[in-house]
């Protein structure tokens, strides 16, 4: 155990009726008060508020606590503050430990409150067997270099790098293709001004060339990144030369791509004047549609939002129809393989409705639709199209609609419409499908270089959705545009400005302490195998004198040494044997 | 001793790593998908941490199951520390065998901080299965 005899004060959170709905506080409160080591324990209605954070420093200094337990959500989103508290009150933050009853216990056990509370219980009761173990330690300190790394070359990573670059920071700008630009360059017009994409986009660019702290590296690809943060050395690769350059920080602005439908899905490249919303937006503004077209079907959500069947929309058809109407929502759901919601294409079809109306104004635009979804001012850009005569129709979205050929060559295209019940046919010039953004192929390569994790849907994922949205697990490495999922312009430029906030406040600091998670070696024990060195990811141990070492700025904590050490001679700070073996034996024997 | 059987509530401990399988814990909870309470979580910073003496204590405690997660092959936050566990599984469940538990009471899983959906049923499955093994035989003795 710890040198002093450990006095442990507990901290139960209500979280509102988060925990408190499910799990009996009080009696963990009362359970927690007859373990051993416990000098204190109380509950809170939310221990992260001032109140709750204030009552832990008051109740650190009156009970004289040398180890602090929270229970309550999980340590990935409110560890920092909780360490914070514990520094406030003249404790070591390593002498800080949480108990996880929200996301692990009540959030998963909301129906099963007698049981939830009795988890809850042994959870609490492990984390003070580990608390009673724990030791104050020193934090390593890193030096950050003031050079940052952005890869993808689009609106998002311009953005990124001028915000930085316009801050005094070094930039290095990796775009994969010949130009900058990125989706931008193919666009024509951009919803909601309706300005030609060039409006933004070459300002941006000439900013960008101007800039003596960018330097921009086209058509450049990342093809290997090694280091951490504040010390990353990256390979970047043009073709086959290869050249490694050295930062502080990686900012992902790497984008998404326009689905394209494979051939015949919606009969994509069987049929003519079938086309995506970007190949639409291409030929108006290339003026390749010169006869005014009598109609044209949109159809949102192609390739998109092919989730589970709603009862609601099969209520309105004949028992006999069912089958066959099953039949085919579940072809579209194999054959339509993205699930989420693309956010820009609602937008981006009443765009290029309004183009077409604009330019044509008999033309019968109709608009397909499962669900419309115009987020704050687009609602008006929505009335606008209204008011222009678009129309728009709701059909059962879980059915491709079918698209046939006549004989003087115009297109039919045949839906189920989800008010009336009955089959629809659209007899029309042009079919325009409303594909949405996914991930680039690379990014699962890229990903795994950067060790970021992916989300279920295939983009890269933020370290938390809502507290963190342009962070990711790995420290000094951050997300913009829609690298994260879809965004459109503002978003995109949103997040980028917000990336480049992170990653500077990284780079202004020069410095940064790091986890003290890192290996000590045993010399005693120590019988110079170099098993250890061999191992180790990241070269953090080396033999000297037949004994091996630690570099503790190398060492990322991950304890695979530990673990492999045949003398058992290497631990893990804060992570130690009898720390892991009391967690361990407090889940399993009550009287611990 | 029918009946006794049959309430049998398994006490399993499960390891997860800091970067994917605890952050999958932790988005089961936030999508709350529900699983069984027999379940504990103990957090390490990787699964190539883990120590072949923390699995055999717990069984020699009385755990009867433990499940280790971490990070898909490729996906390690430390690299390759996933392999480095993976390599000690093949043994342990050997040892296992040995010492007269039954080996399928450890459980390796590779668990994303994306698949909330995904940790939540292999706890359900998990469960499950050890109801069906019965009590560690370690606790009759």
């Amino acid at each position: 155990m710890g040198e002093e005899e450990p006095r442990v004060g507990v901290f139960i959170c209500q979280c509102g009726v988060n925990i408190g709905g499910v799990v009996n506080v009080q009696s963990v409160v009362k359970y927690a008060k007859t373990l051993p080591n416990v000098a204190y324990a109380e509950d809170n209605i939310y221990t992260c508020s001032e109140a709750g954070l204030a009552s832990i420093k008051k109740a650190t200094k009156e009970h004289r606590l040398n180890r602090v337990v929270v229970a309550s959500c999980t340590p990935r989103t409110h560890e920092p503050l909780f360490r914070s508290a514990c520094r406030e009150a003249g404790l070591n933050h390593y002498l800080f430990e949480m108990a996880n009853i929200r996301e692990q216990c009540s959030w998963v056990h909301a129906h099963q409150a007698e049981k939830a509370t009795k988890k809850a219980k042994d959870i609490v009761r492990m984390a003070v067997a580990r608390a009673s173990w724990l030791n104050p330690q020193e934090e390593p300190e890193l030096d950050i270099k003031d050079v940052a790394l952005v890869i993808g070359g689009g609106i998002a990573g311009m953005t990124t790098a001028l915000t930085l670059a316009n801050q005094g920071f070094k930039v290095y700008l990796a775009e994969k293709e010949p130009q900058l630009g990125g989706n931008i360059r193919t666009l024509h017009k951009l919803y909601p001004t309706m300005q030609d994409s060039a409006d933004l986009l070459d300002p941006t660019i000439n900013a960008v060339n101007a800039n003596r702290n960018i330097e921009t590296l086209t058509s450049t690809m990342v093809s290997d990144v090694k280091g951490y943060v504040g010390n990353f050395k990256v390979t970047l690769a043009k073709e086959a030369e290869k050249r490694e350059v050295e930062v502080g920080v990686i900012i992902v602005a790497c984008g998404a791509m326009n689905y394209t439908p494979p051939k015949g899905l919606y009969q994509y490249g069987v049929l003519p004047n079938i086309v995506t919303q970007l190949e639409m937006d291409g030929l108006l503004k290339n003026g390749k549609i010169k006869k005014p077209p009598e109609r044209v079907v949109m159809i949102q959500c192609v390739g998109a939002r092919k989730g589970e069947i709603r009862a609601v929309d099969l209520a309105g058809f004949p028992k006999s129809d069912t089958a066959r109407l099953l039949a085919k929502i579940l072809k579209a759901k194999k054959e339509e393989g993205w699930p989420y919601c693309s956010k820009i294409c609602c937008m981006n079809a009443i765009k290029n409705a309004i183009l077409i109306k604009d330019k044509f104004p008999e033309t019968d635009v109709i608009i397909l639709y499962g669900d419309v979804r115009v987020y704050k001012e687009y609602e008006d850009f929505y009335s606008m199209a209204r008011e222009s005569q678009v129309k728009f129709v709701k059909h059962i979205e879980e059915v491709t609609p079918e698209i046939m050929q006549g004989p003087e060559g115009k297109l039919t295209v045949t839906a189920y419409d989800a008010l009336s019940g009955q089959e629809i046919a659209l007899p029309c010039d042009w079919v325009v499908l409303s594909t949405p953004l996914i991930p680039h192929k690379e990014e699962v390569l890229l990903a795994r270089m950067l060790k970021v994790p992916i989300s279920s849907d295939g983009f890269l994922m933020e370290a938390h959705v809502k507290l963190r949205p342009v962070d990711t697990q790995m420290d000094g490495i951050f997300l913009a545009g829609a690298a994260s999922g879809p965004k459109d312009v503002p978003e995109s430029i949103v997040s980028a400005k917000a990336a480049a906030a992170r990653a500077a406040t990284l780079m202004a600091n020069k410095k940064m302490r790091t986890e003290a998670l890192t290996s000590v070696v045993d010399e005693e024990q120590c019988i110079g195998c170099g098993l250890c060195e061999e191992i180790c990811a990241y070269g953090a141990h080396y033999l000297e004198d037949g004994k091996s070492h630690t570099i503790a700025a190398l060492c990322r904590g991950c304890g695979a040494c530990a673990a492999e050490c045949p003398r058992r001679a290497i631990g893990m700070q804060h992570y130690t044997d009898d720390q892991v073996l009391a967690q361990i034996k407090a889940g399993l024997v009550e009287e611990a | 001793m029918q009946e006794a059987k049959a309430e049998f509530e398994p006490v399993i401990l499960a390891f997860c790593c800091n970067w994917c399988s605890y952050a999958g814990a932790d988005l089961a909870g936030t999508s709350r998908f529900e699983y069984p309470t027999n379940v504990r979580i103990i957090r390490v910073m990787c699964s190539g941490r883990m120590d072949p003496t923390f699995i055999l204590s717990a069984f020699r405690w009385g755990a009867d199951g433990v499940l280790i997660t971490g990070c898909h092959p490729g996906d390690c936050h430390y690299v390759q520390g996933n392999y480095m566990m993976e390599r000690r599984f093949g043994f342990l469940k050997e040892v296992l065998g040995h010492l007269g538990i039954e080996p399928q009471r450890l459980r390796l899983e590779w668990i994303s901080a994306g698949e909330g959906e995904k940790f939540a049923a292999l706890i359900r499955d998990t469960t499950q299965k050890i109801k069906e093994l019965g009590p560690n035989p370690l606790k009759a003795t």
